[in-house]
C-alpha cells in the first residue's frame, strides 16, 4: 500500500489516491480505508466520496487546520492493516429485457454477434462490484460486465431515458437513476426505484456494495411495479463472502 | 413556531428559487449539494434580518419576480443589484426594510451582478429533504415541490418570536461590487500536471469569458485552448464547489452549487472558497483571469473573512 497519497483538492478537501485504474485491489484498500474514516468521526470533516480509485475527504478549514487533518489521514491510512472489511451485500435488482423495456437489446445482440437471450444470459450471469455512485442521484458505476457485451454509446443521444433504464456504453453497464438524457443502448428496464425521494433514505444502493440483474418477465415487473408504487416491495439483499466473486 | 403565508407570487421572475446552504453528507450517493450560489450575500441576508445563518432565503436570478405582501415582515436584499422596488419606492441594498400587509415588492431589472438574495426575518420556509430546504431541479426535490417558484405560489416564512429591528446595514466596504472583469483565485487541482505548457499559460494568463450557456451547475467559459497533454478524460471521479474541468474542447468550465458530485475531465484547478461568491454573480460577456495562489493563502482569506463575518454579526446584534 506504498502508494497511497494525499492531495489537495481546492482549499476545502482532500484527495486520498489509492491508485490509478480500476481494480477490485484498489476498491479493497478504499472500503478499509472508509472502514477506518467512519470509525474515527474527525473533527471538522463533513463527508467523503470514495470514487474508482480515491476517497475525497471535505471539511472545513476554519474548524480543523490543513496540516492537522492531513497528518490524521495519514493516521488513518496506517492504521488500515489493523481494520476488517465489512461485509458485502449483494442487491437483487428485477429487469424486464428487450421490448419496450430495452429497445437496443437487439441492437446489443447483433453488435456482438450474438442471440437477445445470450445477451440477457451474461448479464444477469454475474454480480457487479458497485464501485461509486454519482453523475445523478443513485447512479451507480458498475463494474464486472462480460467483455463480449461491450457496445459503443449511441451515436444521438435519447432526449429521454427513463429512470430504471438499464444500458450498455462501451464496457460499462448501469442504470439509469433520474429520468434524463442519455446515449446508452437501453436493454432492460428495472421496476425499482434507486432514488425514491418519500424514503427517509431516498438512494438505495451504496458503493461496495455488489448488484445481481435477475431477467423477469413482463407480468412480474409489472406486478413488481405496482409493489413498488404501493411501497410495499423490498429489494432482495443477500450478504455475501467476497471470495465467492472473487473469479 | 409559526409558519404563514408571506407572500403571493404574482409575476416569478427569470428563476427565482428557494435556498440555504446546501445539503451535505449525501455527495457520497451521487447527491449535489445545490444551495445558494453566492454564500457571502447569503450569510449577510441572514444577519441584517436577525436569522440563523442557515435559514432558507429566495435566490433571484437576473430578472426579479413580482411579489404581492400577505403579511407585515422585515426583508433584507443583497447580492446583485437588481433595483428593487417597494411599491413606487426604491428599496436600498445590504439593509434590511419593513413591508407591510399590501405591499408589492417588484424589481426593476439588472444593473449589477446575476442573483440577488432575499431573506426575511424569521426564515423563508419549504420542503425540507435531507437536512435542507435547497431547490434541486434536476432531482426535483427541497424548496418549492423541487422547482423555481411560478406564479400564483404563496411563499411561507417562519414568524418571527421576537421583534426585528429594521433598517439595519452594514458598512460600505463589506459590499461587494461586481466588475466586468473578475480575477478568480484559484489552487493546482489534481490534474494540473496533465496540461501542456502553452495551456497552462493559455489559463494563467488569457481572459476567458462567460458564455450564455452558464447556470446554477456551471460556468461554462470561453478563450485561448487549454489542451492537455493526453487525454481530456479521467476515470470519473469527485468534484467540488469551484472546481475547474476541461473538457477535450480546450474550455474551462466552473462548476458551481449544481454540479454533478463526480466528473469524468481533468480538473485544472480549483477556485478558492472567498473567490466562489465573485463567480456566482457574473454575466455572460463577463471576463474572467485566474491567478495562482497557494493552499496557505487561501485559508488566510477564508479565516479573516469568517473573523468579518463573526464581528459583523456581534455589531448586529448589539443593536436589535
Amino acid at each position: 500500500m506504498s502508494r497511497i497519497y494525499i492531495e489537495a483538492m481546492g482549499d476545502s478537501a482532500f484527495s486520498v489516491v489509492f491508485g490509478h485504474f480500476i481494480s477490485k485491489k484498489v476498491n479493497q484498500h478504499i472500503r478499509t480505508f472508509l472502514a477506518v474514516l467512519d470509525a474515527k468521526q474527525l473533527y471538522g470533516v463533513s463527508e467523503w466520496v470514495p470514487s474508482y480509485t480515491s476517497v475525497t475527504v471535505y471539511y472545513d478549514p476554519a474548524r480543523v487546520s490543513y496540516t492537522a487533518l492531513k497528518k490524521e489521514l495519514e493516521q488513518c491510512i496506517g492504521e488500515m492493516q489493523d481494520a476488517v472489511l465489512p461485509h458485502a451485500k449483494v442487491y437483487e435488482i428485477p429487469v424486464g429485457y428487450g421490448g419496450e423495456y430495452g429497445p437496443d437489446l437487439e441492437k446489443v445482440a447483433e453488435h456482438n454477434q450474438l442471440q437477445p437471450e445470450q445477451v440477457i444470459e451474461r448479464h444477469t450471469a454475474n454480480p457487479y462490484l458497485i464501485y461509486m455512485l454519482g453523475f445523478t442521484p443513485g447512479f451507480p458505476y458498475l463494474g464486472g460486465m462480460n467483455e463480449s457485451l461491450s457496445t459503443p454509446r449511441l451515436k444521438t443521444p435519447r432526449s429521454l431515458v427513463k429512470a430504471g433504464s438499464v444500458g450498455i456504453a462501451g464496457a460499462q453497464t448501469g442504470i439509469y437513476s433520474l429520468d434524463s438524457p442519455g446515449g446508452w443502448n437501453i436493454i432492460g428496464r428495472s421496476p425499482v426505484k434507486l432514488l425514491d425521494m418519500k424514503h427517509t433514505q431516498p438512494v438505495l444502493l451504496a458503493a461496495g456494495h455488489y448488484i445481481r440483474f435477475i431477467s423477469v418477465s413482463a407480468k412480474t415487473y409489472q406486478s413488481i411495479e405496482q409493489q413498488v408504487c404501493d411501497g410495499t416491495y423490498e429489494v432482495k439483499v443477500d450478504e455475501v463472502k467476497e471470495e465467492d466473486y472473487d473469479a | 413556531m409559526t409558519m404563514e403565508a408571506l407572500c403571493y407570487v404574482e409575476k416569478p421572475g427569470m428563476l427565482t428559487t428557494i435556498q440555504d446552504l446546501g445539503r451535505f453528507g449525501y455527495q457520497s450517493q451521487g447527491i449535489p449539494p445545490a444551495g445558494v450560489m453566492d454564500y457571502y450575500s447569503f450569510t449577510i441576508a441572514n444577519m441584517l434580518t436577525g436569522n440563523h445563518l442557515r435559514e432558507a432565503v429566495l435566490e433571484i436570478t437576473m430578472t426579479g419576480p413580482t411579489l404581492h405582501f400577505l403579511r407585515d415582515a422585515t426583508l433584507a436584499i443583497t447580492g446583485a443589484d437588481l433595483q428593487p422596488y417597494k411599491n413606487k419606492e426604491q428599496v436600498s441594498m445590504w439593509k434590511s426594510f419593513n413591508v407591510q400587509k399590501g405591499d408589492k415588492l417588484s424589481f426593476k431589472g439588472p444593473k449589477q451582478g446575476a442573483r440577488a438574495y432575499l431573506s426575511a426575518a424569521g426564515g423563508i420556509q419549504g420542503d425540507e429533504v435531507l437536512n435542507s430546504k435547497s431547490t434541486y431541479i434536476k432531482a426535483g426535490f427541497g424548496g418549492m415541490e423541487g422547482r423555481p417558484l411560478k406564479k400564483g405560489d404563496y411563499v411561507s416564512f417562519t414568524v418571527p418570536s421576537n421583534p426585528v429591528t429594521s433598517g439595519k446595514g452594514i458598512h460600505v466596504d463589506l459590499m461587494p461590487s461586481y466588475a466586468d472583469q473578475q480575477v478568480l483565485r484559484v489552487v493546482d487541482g489534481p490534474e494540473h500536471s496533465s496540461f501542456s505548457k502553452d495551456g497552462l499559460e493559455h489559463f494563467y494568463y488569457a481572459a476567458y469569458t462567460v458564455t450564455n450557456e452558464s447556470d446554477r451547475m456551471g460556468i461554462r467559459l470561453k478563450g485561448p485552448d487549454v489542451t492537455q497533454n493526453d487525454s481530456a478524460d479521467i476515470l470519473s471521479d469527485a468534484v467540488t464547489f469551484g472546481t475547474i474541468q476541461v473538457a477535450s474542447d480546450g474550455q474551462p468550465m466552473i462548476l458551481m452549487a449544481d454540479r454533478q458530485t463526480t466528473g469524468g475531465y481533468t480538473r485544472i484547478a480549483n477556485v478558492i472558497t472567498v473567490d466562489l461568491p465573485k463567480a456566482a454573480q457574473l454575466l455572460p460577456g463577463q471576463e474572467v483571469v485566474f491567478k495562482k495562489v497557494t493552499i496557505e493563502e487561501a485559508h488566510r482569506f477564508l479565516l479573516q473573512e469568517r473573523k468579518q463575518f463573526a464581528s459583523l454579526a456581534f455589531a448586529l446584534d448589539q443593536y436589535s
